[in-house]
């Protein structure tokens, strides 16, 4: 039973019926001018057209990145590169920003045990010095979807030169993204975590939003990612979208319910809670069933989950693959000690009636053995 | 069975859980990370992990990560750093076995449901319910009971350690035979949340405040000499003090940490047939007032005859000083290889 969707989901049919030509007879490099080079070309000319409709851009606005990661470097990175100045994100960001903001001396802004960003401490960080500010779309940990907009807002009031990026991976294919980002200087999403293939990633880059490449070479993507084309993978990656925004609105109403009926059966158990309870004043996207497990370690719940068939996760874990405690956790205002109670349910626009039937029947077990 | 093989990405726990699977037990491993900082050697380096992992992929079992790194701060390293601002010498080794590998690692292992938890160590679990029994191993050379000489019934009955019976050669005849990764990795060498590079000394600099201290001649009450930091002089040590009198070598006889002071004398004010302990732990049954034992306080030291009388051990004949916070293992006087318990030097 697969419940780890926001770490990856499965590859959709569609997505691999595109692929397969490209993995076979249609090799050819996009960045050649003969027949079979031309032919590639076009692939990925309309996988731009596909994407840059759905994501709301326009298509040389889309640059073809090799991960999602790649995609939030780039946009921090690059633009730091050129309008210098500090960098900003918010507290709860994936390591893909969260390190790179690092990496250039870039601070933090606080968000509240929901996981909001506190639009006061990021209004006080927003000095006319910022150059870049980087605040997700939705947390990949607890699901929390940010006021973007907001953001964005204020970000134009209080700091009008930065550029404004925001990571939309864990937003796909839950949200209506060219709605959510359109105000945005940069935006990323990650092709596996809708269905497409893993190795694809893409930023969105505006008209007039200048960029520094972060690698170097040659002229694809228009020097900002050079590289030759992963031409099978883009294809998939625009192909999974089409399908992912095609069915969004039923997708995201049929895995509310179901993850509200996991939720509801696990927290029906002492001293099990969502981390981020439904509540009016934020949203969650539909497939982030996050909860805190009193009494209990997340690497013995995870284990004897997995023993029982059950995919879960918590956490990044470090370069050992041992459980981190989570930054976006502590960020939340938890303690160490219940940070390593928690656990991620992730679920898909795959996931059944019987997966969520298979977890209520395993989970509580598990979590009578432990606390034994 | 279902056992939990602790793997450190070494080659003994390597064959430990390679003899288990022969053995038809089903088997899961999982290696500890335990250490958050620099290390360059034991459990925590991402290639010893990378290792016990692709040695567990070989032999077809499952492989786990247990991130114990807030325990292992607070039950090794925490007490070691005080333990020597207190003047005292600890073994890490010893209570990492004592509070994490058969303490965390094992109640662990019963939460998730295995019969045993088993390591690559060299030393002999035999006997049988209520009565387990812990031996030497095979290879005397590598024994490491010592190490393990503080545990009880309640973990022996539940620990197996399947490398005790072989030597260490025919253990690496059997990693090359399976053709592991790990068939010629060097032995674990030192306490391995301290990096070679940094050495003791750096190490504690980092977390403890130094003093410096005067050297103080034991006969004639005389300073003799200064060490930087009393805290890192350890009773008995001749070594890197740097001074003689008419001479004659100096041993540490005493470290005050209070009075900022070592007393040293010469090799044979080194010496001791009595030495105060706490702490004993029981294998079995605790021991009679006066049994005749033989004890060890070190990992690979002599075994010397002894009495035990409850609060101290009062040796045949003298033996080097042993420095305070050091384990003194107690091996049965007749049957000699068999541990009856262990305490810590006062």
């Amino acid at each position: 039973m697969y419940l780890d969707h926001a770490a990856t989901t499965p590859l959709r049919p569609e997505a691999l019926a595109a692929m397969l030509p490209f993995l076979t007879e249609r090799f050819g490099n996009p960045s050649g001018s003969h027949a079979l080079a031309r032919a590639a070309r076009l692939a990925v000319d309309d996988a731009r057209d596909s994407v840059a409709g759905h994501l709301g851009c326009q298509a040389d606005e889309v640059v073809f990145t090799g991960s999602g990661t790649e995609a939030d470097n780039l946009a921090v990175l690059g633009a730091h590169r050129v309008v210098g100045g500090s960098v900003v994100c918010s507290a709860v960001e994936h390591h893909a920003v969260l390190r790179a903001c690092q990496s250039v001396g870039g601070r933090t802004v606080a968000v509240d045990s929901a996981g909001v960003i506190d639009l006061d401490a990021l209004s006080d960080a927003l000095a006319p010095g910022v150059g870049v500010v980087s605040v997700m779309l939705a947390n990949n940990e607890v699901g929390t979807v940010q006021p973007l907009a907001e953001v964005v807002g204020l970000v134009r009031r209080r700091a009008p030169g930065a550029v404004v990026h925001t990571d939309a991976i864990a937003a796909v294919p839950w949200l209506d993204v060219a709605a959510a980002t359109g105000s945005a200087d940069l935006v990323s999403v990650s092709g596996h975590k809708f269905g497409g293939p893993k190795g694809v990633g893409i930023l969105v880059v505006r008209r007039g939003t200048r960029l520094e490449p972060v690698l170097h070479g040659g002229a694809q993507e228009h020097g900002r990612r050079p590289g030759t084309h992963d031409v099978a993978g883009i294809v998939g990656c625009a192909a999974a979208l089409t399908a992912a925004m095609d069915n969004r609105e039923s997708d995201v109403s049929r895995v509310e319910a179901l993850r509200d009926r996991l939720a509801a059966g696990l927290t029906a158990i002492d001293g099990v809670e969502q981390t981020v309870g439904p509540s009016d004043d934020h949203s969650k996207v539909a497939g982030s069933c996050h909860l805190l497990v009193e009494g209990v370690d997340q690497e013995e719940l995870l284990l004897l989950a997995d023993d029982a068939g059950i995919c879960a996760s918590a956490g990044a874990a470090c370069a050992s693959g041992a459980l981190e405690p989570s930054h976006v956790l502590l960020a939340l205002g938890l303690s160490a000690d219940r940070a390593r109670s928690a656990v991620r349910f992730s679920l898909g626009t795959t996931t059944t009636d019987a997966d969520i039937d298979s977890a209520l029947a395993v989970i509580p077990k598990v979590i009578e053995q432990l606390r034994r | 069975m279902r056992v939990l093989v602790a793997m450190s990405g070494g080659v003994d726990s390597s064959v430990a859980a390679s003899m288990l699977v022969d053995a038809g037990h089903e088997v899961v491993g999982a290696t500890l990370k335990l250490w958050g900082g620099q290390s360059d050697s034991g459990c925590c380096s991402v290639a010893d992990v990378d290792d016990a992992r692709r040695v567990a992929d070989q032999i077809g079992i499952a492989h786990h990560v247990f991130n114990f790194t807030d325990d292992f701060d607070a039950s090794v390293v925490a007490p070691y750093v005080a333990d020597h601002g207190l003047g005292r010498t600890p073994n890490p080794c010893i209570e990492c076995n004592r509070h994490i590998k058969f303490g965390t690692l094992l109640e662990r292992a019963r939460r998730l449901g295995f019969d045993a938890l088993a390591t690559g160590h060299h030393a002999r679990v035999d006997g049988g319910a209520l009565r387990w029994r812990l031996r030497r191993g095979a290879d005397r050379a590598k024994d490491q009971s010592y190490v393990l000489s503080m545990l009880t019934q309640a973990e022996l009955a539940q620990v197996l350690l399947p490398v005790g019976a072989l030597t260490k050669t025919d253990v690496r005849a059997h990693a090359a035979l399976m053709g592991m990764r790990t068939a010629d990795k060097p032995d674990s060498q030192d306490v391995c949340f301290i990096q070679s590079a940094e050495g003791r000394r750096g190490f504690l600099g980092d977390r403890l405040n130094m003093h410096a201290g005067q050297i103080i001649d034991a006969d004639s009450g005389a300073v003799v000499g200064a060490v930087p930091a009393v805290e890192l002089v350890t009773v008995g040590q001749r070594r890197g003090l740097g001074v003689a009198v008419d001479g004659r070598r100096l041993y540490a006889l005493e470290v005050d940490i209070d009075a900022r002071r070592v007393v040293v004398g010469p090799a044979e004010a080194a010496l001791t047939e009595k030495v105060a302990v706490g702490r004993p732990t029981w294998v079995e049954a605790p021991l009679a007032s006066g049994a005749a034992v033989l004890a060890q306080s070190s990992a690979h030291g002599r075994a010397s005859a002894c009495r035990w009388w409850g609060d101290s051990v009062v040796f045949d004949q003298p033996v080097a000083l042993v420095a305070p916070g050091q384990t003194i293992a107690l091996y049965d006087g007749g049957d000699t290889d068999a541990v009856v318990g262990s305490a810590v030097a006062a």
